[in-house]
């Protein structure tokens, strides 16, 4: 072996092993929870996974005979990009809020976790991926075959073997140990991440410096290049009907190629499943097109300058390499060939770890688990098979490209082979979008809709490349099978001109949607089905509702589910936060509830996928599946909680209302204790004063015997006095209490309202005379009949009468009384020039006891404290009111009303 | 906000359609066949460089927040 080939090769196992060095810190960091890629920078890089070995050589190749027609693939990713926030970022959500493993996972978790849709969309990935990794597998063994030609020997002698086969067995072991080095609960390979964020700045700057180089070191600028283009012939490669595609073809490539970066295994898994922050996607929006731009700028030069140089369209896809090769730059090749690795390792592991983990957890583990006599459910610990399975994944990816490379790819170009993977996966595009944005969307549609389209993709897409390949007969794409021209698998239905790819774009992505819209609008979808669609749909609604689950199963149980698929320490960790969550530690016999299986299923989720997790968690809590039964027994129960506590809620309220009554019954209670606290305390104070001086009094005249005449006679006139005082106070609280229980006999008949104020008047002339009041009348002559007892309302204008006396000024006093008919009421007023009442008191001076002692008067008022009290009891007896208001004399007006007695005045007027 | 802004990068993402696909492509080719600059590559990446410009300017004014 030559020295230049062997650096070559020694240089490139280097650059792996730095790749698996950094990797390795990766995960190390993310395990200390020190994440290095966790940034949009990072992310971005790791989207650029999308930039293989078919961008680093295939985009010259296709360049140097068909000009710009390599954008289209960068274009279409360019407007995806644009929708970053808009259906990405859903399907982020999604992803994140259901613990999604894979594009498989991801639909069939959204068609009510069907496997049958986890398995189809499992086997289309990977036979879509199987050229797709061929196409890497191409380029670097071509590239090592230029490498060893420079030499001047043949790579199979040197290495002894192909080198194709080495190069798929380097690539397979790498991404096995990048991959499956362990199956971790939360499903991020931050160290693969790392690693290809890497390689995509390796692969970047290399073809720069080749770009570069070609430009200005080959040719003095692109001036120069431009000119010795069109000295060449070649600058017809800068027009657009250089293409060779209509403007059809141009649009469909787009379509194909912005679906591409979404669906294709490798771009789901960095773009939904590693991403850590969500708002990565915001930067990641313009940063990820600026990078599909600039990888892009020199594809044109470096095509014209291979031409230019002598190169033959046949030979362009190697012209990154093969330009500093041929130029004698050795080094520069070197580098060329490590952008190139970088590109197809990165799409390589990516892919083949994408694809295994769909096929471990939604193909083969569901299969697995379903055959009963395996007794899989029973084993102790599947880790190592899930990891087995996963590797043996990888290699069948790896070994398929292998194949195919063999049996078709060496006949095609990079681009030709690479458009077969996008048509592929572009099938996952209906029933990805629509289920997103459409309930309706149902499992049958969509596995119908995918099967016509994988269909209509091999017949139109991928039995042509064979027949490219010489594998079948060209008369098939000439004359039809069997001669049916309408069934010409590149000109379907007679529709010819249409690229190969476009062609099959066309066909099957109509073919497909419109078969999942219409399956999906014939056919019913199932409860669980129904239930996944309003969670995708809703997702931003429905974020964090737990899903419905019944069944039974012992918290031991499910422990040992995770033990078995997780490992003893990823469950235990999962069982500490469950212990911390709930703040006692779990018992293992005790029942699981809804939330603690939900959560368990989760977590295995994001280890198997979510159709596995559903068979696994299934076998072990009995009688799970929601019929349509169950889910009316569910909305059944639901409905009787809700009544139930819609009833709670009224009888709270009613007993609130209750209570606020009963409160406001016992404050009033209270209130009443208080009162007759009050009057108790206060009778007894007004019964102590006069009885005080009575006793004192007498106690003088028993004491003294020999006291003169003239002082007994007066000290027996204040005995008899504050006698006759007792004797008020204690026939008025018999009156007022005798009221008030309502014992009082009342002796009603009709009367002259008139008569009993002039008797009031009468009554009361003695105390005015006595005080030298001026008493005004001002009464009415005609008759004024009311309904009453007669010697009551005597006494009630009699107490108002000898209250004004009581604050009259001296001399000087003036009382007014004044009767006057008012509508059905009788009013009387008495006025007085007093001192008035404040407004405040107005009200307080009806009170028991409540005795004005008021500033201007500081003379202690001499009456009971009761007259006003019994008097606003008799009126009010009566049908009356009673209240104060301001004098025109200015002092005080006592006024009370009595209904008019319209019987007594008729039958006086009949009379 | 933020449904103002998805808004605004859709009318972008379809500015951007309608750049890259016919009738603009074959204006633009009509141009070429009538000089001797290469205008077609051009006229593709600085339309394409301007759709980026045009959505990085909307995505990074008023700082990153959850979008």
């Amino acid at each position: 072996m030559s020295h230049f080939a062997a650096w070559a090769i020694a240089i490139s196992l280097a650059y792996l092993g730095l790749l698996f060095a950094l990797a390795s810190f990766g995960d190390r960091r993310a395990e200390q929870g020190r994440s290095v890629i966790a940034n949009p920078y990072i992310y971005t890089l790791s989207l650029a996974v999308y930039c293989t070995a078919w961008t680093y050589f295939g985009s010259v190749g296709v360049a140097a005979s068909q000009g710009v027609a390599f954008l289209p693939v960068y274009l279409g990713p360019t407007l995806l990009a644009l929708l970053f926030l808009g259906p990405v970022r859903k399907i982020l959500l999604i992803a994140k809020a259901y613990g999604i493993t894979s594009i498989a996972d991801f639909a069939s978790a959204r068609y009510g976790k069907s496997g049958t849709v986890a398995g189809l969309v499992t086997i289309v990935a990977l036979l879509g991926s199987i050229p797709y990794i061929s196409l890497q597998l191409k380029a670097v063994a071509t590239g090592i075959e230029l490498l060893f030609a420079h030499d001047g020997v043949s790579e199979r002698g040197a290495l002894g073997a192909d080198s194709a086969l080495l190069v798929a067995l380097v690539l397979a072991a790498f991404s096995i140990l990048f991959g499956t080095r362990h199956i971790d609960a939360t499903e991020h390979h931050q160290g693969m991440v790392l690693a290809i964020a890497f390689e995509s700045v390796v692969k970047l700057l290399c073809f720069l410096v080749v770009g570069i180089f070609v430009t200005w070191v080959l040719f003095s600028g692109p001036s120069d290049l431009l000119a010795r283009a069109e000295a060449a012939g070649v600058v017809d490669r800068l027009h657009f009907s250089a293409t060779r595609l209509s403007y059809a073809d141009w649009f469909l490539l787009t379509l194909l190629s912005a679906f591409a970066v979404l669906l294709l295994p490798r771009q789901f898994q960095v773009m939904v499943i590693e991403n850590l922050d969500i708002r990565h996607l915001q930067r990641a929006s313009w940063m990820f097109p600026l990078y599909l731009l600039v990888i892009n700028i020199f594809v044109l030069p470096i095509a014209l300058a291979g031409l230019i140089l002598g190169g033959t369209v046949a030979e362009a896809d190697s012209f990154v390499l093969g330009l500093p090769l041929v130029h004698g730059q050795a080094w520069l090749a070197i580098l060329a060939f490590l952008g190139g690795l970088s590109a197809a390792t990165a799409m390589v592991i990516v892919e083949t770890v994408a694809v295994s983990t769909m096929i471990s957890n939604d193909l083969v583990m569901p299969l697995l688990l379903r055959i009963r006599a395996l007794g899989l459910a029973q084993r102790p610990d599947l880790t190592g098979l899930i990891l087995g399975v996963r590797r043996a994944g990888i290699i069948l990816a790896v070994a398929g490209g292998y194949l195919f490379f063999h049996s078709v790819g060496e006949a095609m170009g990079l681009v030709s082979i690479g458009y077969i993977a996008f048509a592929g996966v572009a099938q996952f595009a209906p029933l990805l979008l629509l289920g997103i944005a459409w309930k309706g969307a149902n499992r049958n549609g969509a596995v119908v809709g995918l099967l016509a389209g994988f269909l209509v993709w091999l017949y139109t897409l991928v039995l042509p490349s064979f027949v490219i390949a010489g594998v079948l007969p060209e008369s098939i794409l000439r004359e039809g099978p069997f001669g049916i021209a309408l069934l010409r698998p590149t000109a379907l239905f007679g529709l010819e001109g249409l690229h190969p790819v476009a062609h099959c774009a066309l066909w099957s992505l109509t073919i497909n949607s419109a078969l999942l819209v219409l399956v999906s609008l014939l056919s019913s979808a199932s409860d669980l089905e129904r239930l996944q669609a309003i969670l995708f749909v809703d997702v931003e609604q429905s974020r964090g509702t737990p899903r419905l689950w019944r069944g039974e199963a012992k918290v031991g149980a499910l422990e040992e589910l995770l033990v078995r698929f997780l490992g003893r320490p990823a469950a235990e960790a999962i069982w500490q936060a469950e212990t911390a969550r709930r703040g006692r530690p779990l018992n293992p016999d005790e029942p699981a509830d809804a939330g603690l299986v939900e959560r368990a299923e989760r977590q295995l989720a994001r280890a198997i996928g979510a159709a596995s997790a559903r068979a696994v968690v299934a076998s072990t809590v009995r009688g799970e599946s929601i019929g349509p039964d169950a889910l009316l027994e569910i909305l059944d129960e639901t409905q009787k909680v809700l009544e139930y506590s819609r009833r709670l809620e009224q009888k709270s309220r009613e007993l609130e209302v209750a209570t606020a009554e009963l409160r406001r019954a016992n404050e009033r209670l209270r209130e009443l204790d208080r009162l007759k606290d009050d009057f108790l305390a206060t009778v007894s104070h007004e019964l102590r004063t006069p009885l005080t001086s009575i006793r004192s009094f007498s106690e003088i005249l028993l004491d003294n015997p020999d006291l003169e005449a003239e002082e007994r006679a007066r000290f027996l006139r204040i005995i008899t006095s504050e006698s006759e005082r007792l004797t008020r106070l204690i026939n008025d609280v018999l009156d007022l209490s005798k009221i008030e229980s309502g014992r009082m006999e009342w002796k009603i008949g009709p009367a002259d309202l008139v008569e009993l104020v002039r008797e009031g008047i009468r009554a009361a002339e003695g105390l005015m005379a006595e005080k030298g009041v001026e008493l005004e009348v001002a009464i009415p002559d005609e008759p004024a009949p009311v309904t009453c007892d007669r010697d009551r309302i005597v006494q009630v204008v009699l107490n108002l009468l000898s209250n004004a006396c009581k604050f009259v000024p001296r001399p000087g006093g003036r009382v007014r009384v004044e009767l006057r008919r008012k509508g059905s009421v009788f009013e009387i007023r008495v006025e007085d020039n007093g001192p008035g009442v404040p407004p405040e008191a107005r009200e307080l001076v009806f009170e028991k006891f409540h005795q004005l002692t008021g500033n201007l008067n500081t003379q202690k008022p001499t009456g009971t404290g009761l007259g006003l009290a019994i008097s606003k009891q008799i009126v009010e007896h009566f049908g009356g009111r009673i209240w104060i208001e301001e004098a025109t004399l200015g002092g005080a007006a006592l006024c009370f009303t009595l209904p008019v007695s319209e019987e007594a005045g008729a039958a006086r007027v009949a009379a | 906000m933020a449904s103002d802004r998805l808004a605004r990068l859709c009318a972008v993402a379809l500015v951007a359609l309608a750049l890259f696909n016919f009738p603009m492509v074959e204006v633009v080719e009509r141009w070429a066949k009538v000089t001797s600059v290469p205008l077609v590559p051009l006229y593709f990446f600085v339309a394409w460089a301007g759709v980026i410009a045009l959505a990085a300017w909307l995505l990074e004014r008023g700082g990153g927040g959850e979008p």
